[in-house]
This record gives C-alpha cells, structure tokens and sequence, in this order.
C-alpha cells in the first residue's frame, strides 16, 4: 500500500490547524451545539462530511467550504465521475478482490476439501472410523491434519480476510465517500451471513458484482442482483428450495444428483431424499428485503412466493458457483401472490415477475425511504420527509441516486437539530478516527477485530435483518470501553498495521505548550466543539504525562470524547 | 499534576463529580458486602434462530412425531445408537443433551414444553424482539421486561450495584434495553481502560468528559462502565477459576457461563445475568440424533451442566431458564430441516425449580391440534414462565408492570417453583 500520500495532503495538516486556530471559540458551544437551529457554512461542511462519508480528514472541511457545500453533495453523488485511482492502487495488493466465485472455489476452497478427503481416507485406512460414537473425536483428528496439509494463505479464510481489509481501506481513503456509505448501507439491507458455509467466498463477488454495480441504478436492477446471486440464493437456503413432487413437471431430473451432492447429501444414507419447498428466502424477501414486517403479506403469501422461487439455485461449486434455474424443480402449480395470479406451466419468469412488483410497491418505497432517512438523517425521521422521499422514489421508478438526493439536499438534512446528534456506529467511528488522524493502513485487520469487539464484525451479521441503525444498538457498556480503547491505542500508534501521526496535527509553534496544544488538536480533531469541561480534563491530563506521550494521549481522549463519538 | 481537591474545584465538574464518587463507594460497599447467600439470581438465556424443541425433549410417545420426521426424528428410547434418553415415558431428552440428564433425574432441572409466544409472527426479529420486549404483538414498548423487573425490585438505586443486571454479549440486549442500568461485558478480564501507565490518569479524565456531557444514552453507558470496571478489578472476578472439576466447552457459550458463575461467585451484587447462543435456525441439513443440531445442542447442555456443577451449591441461589422465539415446523421440510414453527421448549434449573418433570399442557401433534395446521401450539405462555420466577425467586410483587396488558392469572401458575 502507498502509506506516502500526496505530500500537499501532508502540508493540509498544518494548515487545518491554522486555519481552525484562526476561528478558537467560535463553535465551542460544547456539549449544547446540537440544538441550535441554523448550521454555519462550516457546520454544513463538517455535516456532510460527517454524514455523506466518514468524517473528515485534516483538510477536508477547508476543501469543502472552498468548493461550495452543494457542489461537493453533487460530486458525492456522481461518483463515477470522481477520480479514485490511488484506492484503486492500493487494493491491488488483494488479488482475491478481481477473482470470479469459480476461480475463488478453486482456489481456496478446493484445496481445504481435498485436503479434508485425504486426511479422511488417512483416518480410514488407519483404522479409525469404524466405531460409532467416536465421530467428534475422528472430525478433531481430520481437522489437525488438515491444519497441518493447507497453508494459511490457502484457506478460504483468506479470502474474507482481504474483502475486509478492502472495506476499511476504501471506506477511510476512497473519495468516493458516500459511494462507501451506501455500500455499507446496502450490503447491510441484503445482509449475508460470511460464517455460513460457502458464503465465506461468495461474498467477494457478492459485494463487487451485485452491490457496488447496482446502487445508484434502479432498485428494481439491484433487487434482481441479489435474487440471482449465488451469496444470497445460499445464505437464505433458495438454492436448495424446491417443488413438492406433486408440482412438478413431468419429466426426468437429470441434474438432481448434482444438486444433492452440492446440498452435501449424495453420500448420505438414504437415496431418495424427500425434496420441498424452503420458505426462507421468499420470507426475507419480503420482510426485509422490500415490503417491511407490516407491508401486507401473509404467511399464505410467503408460502406461495416460495414456490414461485423454486429452482432459482446455484450450479454446483466445481463448476463455478454461479445462478441457475432448473426448471425441473420449479413448481408449476397455479400461484396467487400478494394478488398477482400465476396460471400453471409457469417458469423462471414468475419470480422476475415478483421481484419487479415487490421493487415498486408503496410499501417497499416507503421501508427503503425510512431506512435512508434512518441513515442520513436521524433514527426517528420526521415522518413528512420519510413521505416525500417515498414518493421520490415511486415517481423516479425507484431510482437510488434521485432517492438518495432527495434525502441529502433536505432542508431537514441540514436542519440544526441533527447536528452532531447521530451517535456513529463502530464502523463509522473506527474510519472516522483514522480519517481524523490521516492515517493509513498496510494492514487493517487489527481493525476488524476491534470492530468485532464493538459488537460490528464486518460482513459477520448472523441474522438477515442486519445491523441496527439505531443508537441504543451501539451505545452500551462493553462497546464503549472498547472504543474508548481503539482511541488511544490508534493515536499512540500501539494499533499495528494502522499509522498516525498526530505530531503534525499541532504547529511546531504551539507544541510546547500545553493548553494551545490541547486546542490545536480540538480544532483538528472535533473542530473545537469540545466542552469546556472536556477541555479543562484534558489540560489536567497534558500535565501530568511525560513529553513524547503528551500529542498522541491528548488525540487519543479527543478521538475517545463524548463529542467524537456523534456525527 | 494538578492536586485533585484543586481539580474538582476548578472546573465546573465539581458538583457533579462531587455527588458522584461518594455514591459511587456506597454502592461498591453494598455489592461488596452483601451477603452473597441473600440474593436471588436469575441467569436468562436465549437461544437465537428458533430452536427445534421437538428434537430438544422429544415427544417419542407420538406416532405422528415419527410420520412428520421421517430423516430428522430422535429414535425412541432403549432403539439403540443415538436413541432418546427417557424423561417420564411420554417425552425423551435429546442424546446429546445426557450431561442436563442427572439434573432432571434429581429434581433441579425441569421443561416447559409447548410453551412461547402468542404470536403469531415467524419473523426471528419480531419474535425476539417481542419476546424480549415481553410485550408480544407491541412493538412501542420501547425497554425489556428485565430491565423493567429491576426496577420494580424494591431495592433503591444507592444500593444497587452497577453489575446488578449483566449481559455477556459484545452489545446490551433488547430484553435489558432500558434505564435500569444493565451493562454489556464480553469479557471480564479486559474490562476497563487499557492505557499502560497512564491508565488512572486517562481513565479519571475521560470518566470527566462522559459525566460533563449532555444527559443521554452516551453518559450513563460511560458512568456505568466507570464504576463496573472498578468493582471488577476490586473482586478480581476474571481471576476465579471453575471449581469442583467443572469443565466448560471452549466455545462462546461455555465461555459467557464460565463468566456468569464468577460474577456470582465474586459477590457484586448480580442479580439478572443474560447470555444469548445461536445457530438454531436449522432449515437444511438440521440432522437427528447426529448433526448440526446434535452439535449444538451438546455445546448447550454441557455448558449448562459446567456451569451448576461450578457453583454447586451456590445454585440454590441462582435460577437458569432458557427460551428461543418459536418452534420450528413439526413436519421435516425438503431439505431435512425444519421451517420457522410456534410453539418450542423451555428448560428451568437450579433454585427452588421442582424439577424431573415436563411441565405444560401437550396439544398433540395432530393435525386437527396444531396451529395453523403445521406447528406446535402454545399452551403455556412465556410471560407465565417468567412470572413464577420472577414473583417466587426475584421477590417482584408487581407484575403488571413488568408485563403490562398480560393477564396473570394465579389459575395459570405452572407450579415449577416451590
């Protein structure tokens, strides 16, 4: 990774000083600054810094304010446009990120299989496996071998490893910043679980293929990414949900070996199976994915729609887990979904039928309207903003760019109330501590883990509802201690694979003294909205530490401070 | 450095730190010295994803369990290799389960089956969340039924410890989501601030910063994390090891157990422990007596049985219960897993349980007899599960507020604490 940035980004860092220096106690409204009505052009920009991205890095807020408010909005919201290439550079060290799901299995699952059916022929031949009741003690002894026959830099593990380091370097160094907010926000609506089964390497295409393509298109195109995706089809259980024998087509099924053993089942005792219908995903779909747990289905509809999905499945890993539908086990019985009525014989085209419904439905535009407005604006949005951005999306067909725009260029967006009034979830505040600092990361997964100590593992949210959006999800004692934690490790730079530097957050002239230092890395940091209790606890601290800890622990409590913690 | 006294007074945290350290003490003091033998102890466990209670405590007397289970069903009792282990001729615990087996053989461990939620929803969020809320089909009702229990105990806040209601999970649960103070720690052992040598120092100034910032979520999760850290570190809780040769599994659960039974045995004043487990949500490949479910379930019940072999007879003091948000389908789907379902089974051990039996009324597995013509029906109401313990064990008079809009009905008491 380049760790070297663009050096004029080096000099910002003593000129946002400055320039915060230049205006002391202009907004140090402490802790009451998020009740006051109007937003300052520089509020604005730190707000859509905050709220459009992850926070500012030295000089960002400057930048903002000299390019307009609004033109940056638009820049953040024509991503295309915007030039990214030193992100680019940096993710070329994470091969795994370009690779097909095909080359991905080959790679590093099929290593790890061949390896578990050599370790268990090993166990065969030396006597082991015959007694029943010892089947726990036999997988221990398979799963040594298997430690021992494929390298780490061969397991599936590594896949996910580098996925996730790609996220974190993006998230803190793409200027595609709202690009990256809404990959966050969209991977997390159509959640998949990284710790089920072969999900640990569809993911990867998941994310590049269906995700990042699809949202700032049409919802309807992003929908039907996820229904034909081999992640989702997996994760929900559609690729092994089938017709009951009675709604089938009359005809053979030459691929149902195939698919059984992919289920893991073809080796199992019984050669005939029982095969059905699996209501996971038509559930979620609707629930989650669309309509809203109040949206007007019922379990009939559930029911029905499952067996409008039947046969979307996934090919068989060997041969490159991709989508495909087979027909054989579709089920073509008569259906009536949510009103909308299949005669018999029907195939693949029911559930594009379905997806394009659910994609336009009032209830849909009104779940995703929340859901952005819970984002963006607060987690209990004003209900009149939440109608209109429903509508917007309804009227442009549920285009994601035109929807979003109406959220971001609200008066309610701007309205002073949210100021500084979101607590940040452990992914927004992590990036934005970092960001904060100018750091950079050659590894990020020392990160990742502390993200799993805040309770956000990425890509590892079990239930397909997600993470929460809402503040009292993050804000509780164990999370807190551990951000408080991240702070003074990153700004001491005791976080390894992460580098800070804060030294150069505080002019060479201020940094002998303790309480101008105090408040030129309150400028640079929280841009001097720090209390003036906070203020006066960190002066008590800057005295009591020895000289070289003195930058970084001061950092380190601003990045921990009440004040960070909100955008 | 700045002389305390000096400190406080300049700074106008003074008044607040001023009624807020003394306060502080009072309460390390009353956790400290409260006669651990005094205090009831719930310890609440969800199993998240809807476990499949019908191969939990098997129904093997029912033909029909058989019919509807024809590659998932736990053979009956005395078939051999992976079969049932009997409980009262009718129901069979699950073969993976043997190490809960000695405690319903002797009376501390009891079942509720057919026991849940009334409704109807087959939503795992809703249903948690309702469950958790203990408020089903509401979904305003902003805090948990824990968290409301605390505070309808009598005990007055300067006597009630911070680490009173504890959840081993990384965040608070919605069943202790409220104003009752509950903490969330994953860990015991590196709970605090972690700062080297500066630690004192760093933790007294942000400790400052948290209590001089507007009132909210953010300044009492930072107040209570302060004083849980330092009544941790006094009783040295992480530092207690297992006893009486109790041997947790090295897994998540065990290890949130494991935990749980220091806190009680380091006497903070614990009265409600959480702890969640997941991995139930078995729609392909669920498996019978072997399997998926089999692995889970003997991480369960070993850890459960680790845990009361720990505190052995401390267990008179502490009342386990367990739930999950539904049941799952009685019939086997096509991938030989179940569908989300109604009806499931709760377990109760420990303290003042009449245990060795199944409790609830059966509704059989007919078809005529289940709900919505596919699942188990609930005949026991959750709330009415909890009520017992919370009235019997916890000492809480008011139940109306803990469960409002529920009906308790001394008719419907179960009768499983003596």
């Amino acid at each position: 990774m380049v760790l070297l940035r663009n050096p004029s980004i080096r000099a910002f860092f003593l000129l946002v000083a400055a320039a915060g220096l230049a205006v002391p106690f202009a907004y140090g409204a402490g802790s009451g600054s998020n009740k006051k009505a109007k937003l300052t052009e520089r509020e604005k920009a730190i707000h859509v810094l905050n709220r459009l991205g992850f926070g500012p890095r030295p000089g960002d807020v400057e930048r903002v304010l000299a390019m307009g408010i609004r033109n940056y909005v638009e820049e953040q919201l024509a991503p295309e446009r915007l030039p990214d290439s030193e992100v680019a550079e940096n993710l070329g060290q994470f091969p795994t990120l370009a690779m097909t799901n095909a080359q991905l299995f080959d790679n590093y699952e099929k290593p790890l299989r061949e390896a578990q059916r050599q370790a268990q022929q090993e166990m065969r031949a030396a006597g082991f496996g015959k007694a029943a009741g010892a089947s726990a003690d036999i997988a221990e002894k398979v799963a040594e071998r298997v430690r021992r026959m494929v390298p780490l830099e061969k397991r599936p593990q590594r896949v996910l490893e580098e996925l996730t380091q790609a996220r974190i370097v993006r998230a803190v160094e793409s200027e595609r910043q709202l690009n990256e907010v809404l990959v966050d926000f969209w991977m997390n609506h159509f959640n998949v679980f990284a710790g089920k089964g072969l999900d640990r390497i569809l993911l990867t295409s998941f994310e590049r293929d269906v995700i990042r393509p699809h949202i700032w298109g049409k919802f309807e195109d992003l929908l039907m990414a996820t229904a034909r995706s081999p992640a989702m089809l997996f994760y929900l259980d559609n690729a092994q949900s089938v017709a009951d024998e009675a709604h089938r087509a009359p005809r053979p099924l030459p691929r149902r070996r195939g698919l059984l053993a992919f289920l893991g089942m073809a080796g199992a005792a019984r050669p005939n199976p029982p095969a059905g219908l699996n209501e996971n995903y038509a559930r979620e779909l609707m629930e989650l994915h669309t309509l809203g747990v109040d949206g007007g289905y019922t379990q009939k509809d559930v029911t029905e729609l499952a067996r409008v999905f039947t046969g979307w499945s996934i090919e068989r890993p060997e041969q490159g887990p991709a989508f495909v539908f087979r027909a054989p086990l579709h089920d073509v019985g008569a259906k009536t979904v949510l009103g909308v009525s299949f005669p018999p014989g029907g195939g693949l085209e029911e559930g594009e039928t379905m997806i394009r419904v659910l994609a336009h439905h009032p209830a849909t535009a009104r779940r995703i309207a929340l859901k952005l407005c819970q984002r963006f604006i607060a987690d209990d949005p004003p209900k009149k903003l939440v109608d209109r951005v429903a509508k917007t999306f309804l009227q442009t067909g549920g285009d994601l760019r035109e929807t979003v725009r109406a959220v971001v260029l609200s008066p309610e967006f701007f309205d002073g109330r949210y100021y500084r009034a979101k607590v940040k979830s452990p992914f927004e505040y992590v990036v934005s501590a970092v960001r904060a600092l100018g750091g950079a990361s050659d590894n990020a997964l020392p990160i990742a883990r502390q993200l799993a100590q805040m309770g956000e593992p990425l890509y590892f949210c079990q239930p397909p509802t997600g993470y929460s959006e809402s503040d009292q999800a993050w804000v509780n004692t164990g999370a807190l201690v551990a951000r408080m934690n991240f702070a003074l490790q990153l700004a001491a730079n005791r976080l390894p694979g992460t580098w800070t530097d804060v030294a150069s957050l505080i002019p060479v002239a201020k940094a002998g003294d303790a309480g101008k230092a105090v408040d030129a890395l309150s400028c640079a940091l929280v841009d001097d909205e720090l209390s003036p209790e906070t203020k006066i606890g960190l002066q008590k601290q800057i005295e009591a530490s020895n000289e070289a800890a003195k930058a970084p622990l001061i950092a380190g409590l601003i990045l921990a401070s009440p004040e960070f913690q909100r955008q | 450095m700045l002389d305390r006294r000096v400190f406080l007074k300049s700074s106008g945290l003074a008044l607040v730190a001023g009624g807020f350290l003394p306060k502080v003490f009072v309460r390390m003091a009353s956790a400290a010295t409260l006669p651990g033998a005094s205090r009831k102890i719930l310890v609440a466990i969800f199993q998240r994803g809807a476990v499949d209670g019908l191969n939990v405590v098997v129904p093997y007397g029912e033909k029909t369990y058989y019919d509807a289970r024809p590659s998932i069903a736990v053979p009956r009792p005395g078939s051999g290799e992976g079969a049932a282990l009997d409980l009262d001729g009718f129901f069979g615990l699950h073969p993976s389960l043997d190490a809960l087996l000695p405690h319903f053989k002797d009376g501390s461990a009891a079942f509720v089956h057919a026991a849940g939620s009334p409704d109807s929803t087959r939503s795992h969020f809703d249903a948690q969340d309702f469950m958790e809320s203990g408020t089903p089909g509401v979904k305003t009702t902003s805090d948990g039924f824990l968290c409301r229990a605390l505070s309808s105990s009598a005990k007055k806040d300067e006597q009630a410890s911070p680490l009173r209601a504890v959840s081993l999970t990384p965040a608070l649960p919605r069943i202790l989501a409220g104003s009752a103070g509950a903490v969330a720690i994953s860990n015991l052992g590196v709970f605090g601030i972690r700062a080297g040598n500066a630690t004192p120092a760093v933790s007294e100034s942000l400790e400052s910063m948290y209590a001089g910032t507007e009132a909210g979520a953010l300044r009492d999760a930072a107040k209570e994390s302060f004083e849980a850290a330092r009544i941790l570190k006094t009783a040295d809780a992480a530092g207690i090891a297992p006893q009486n040769g109790a041997e947790y599994p090295r897994s998540p659960f065990g290890n949130a157990l494991k935990q749980i039974a220091q806190l009680v045995k380091a006497n903070v004043g614990l009265e409600i422990a959480f702890a969640d487990v997941g991995g139930w949500d078995t729609h392909v490949g669920e498996g019978g007596a072997q399997g998926q479910l089999s692995n889970r379930l003997r991480d369960y019940g070993q850890a459960i049985a680790a845990f009361a072999r720990d505190l052995d007879s401390r267990m008179g003091d502490v009342t386990l219960v367990t739930m999950s948000e539904f049941g799952r389908t009685v019939k086997e789907n096509g991938n030989r897993g179940t569908d989300h379902g109604h009806a499931n089974v709760m377990l109760v051990l420990g303290g003042g349980v009449k245990g060795g039996k199944v409790y609830g009324r059966w509704p059989g597995l007919d078809s005529s007899h289940l709900y919505e013509n596919r699942d188990l029906a609930v005949t026991t109401d959750f709330r009415d599960v909890f009520a017992e313990i919370l009235s019997k064990r916890m000492g809480i008079a008011n139940l109306k507020s803990v469960f409002p809009g529920y009906a308790l009905d001394e008719k419907k008491r179960i009768g499983l604490i003596a």
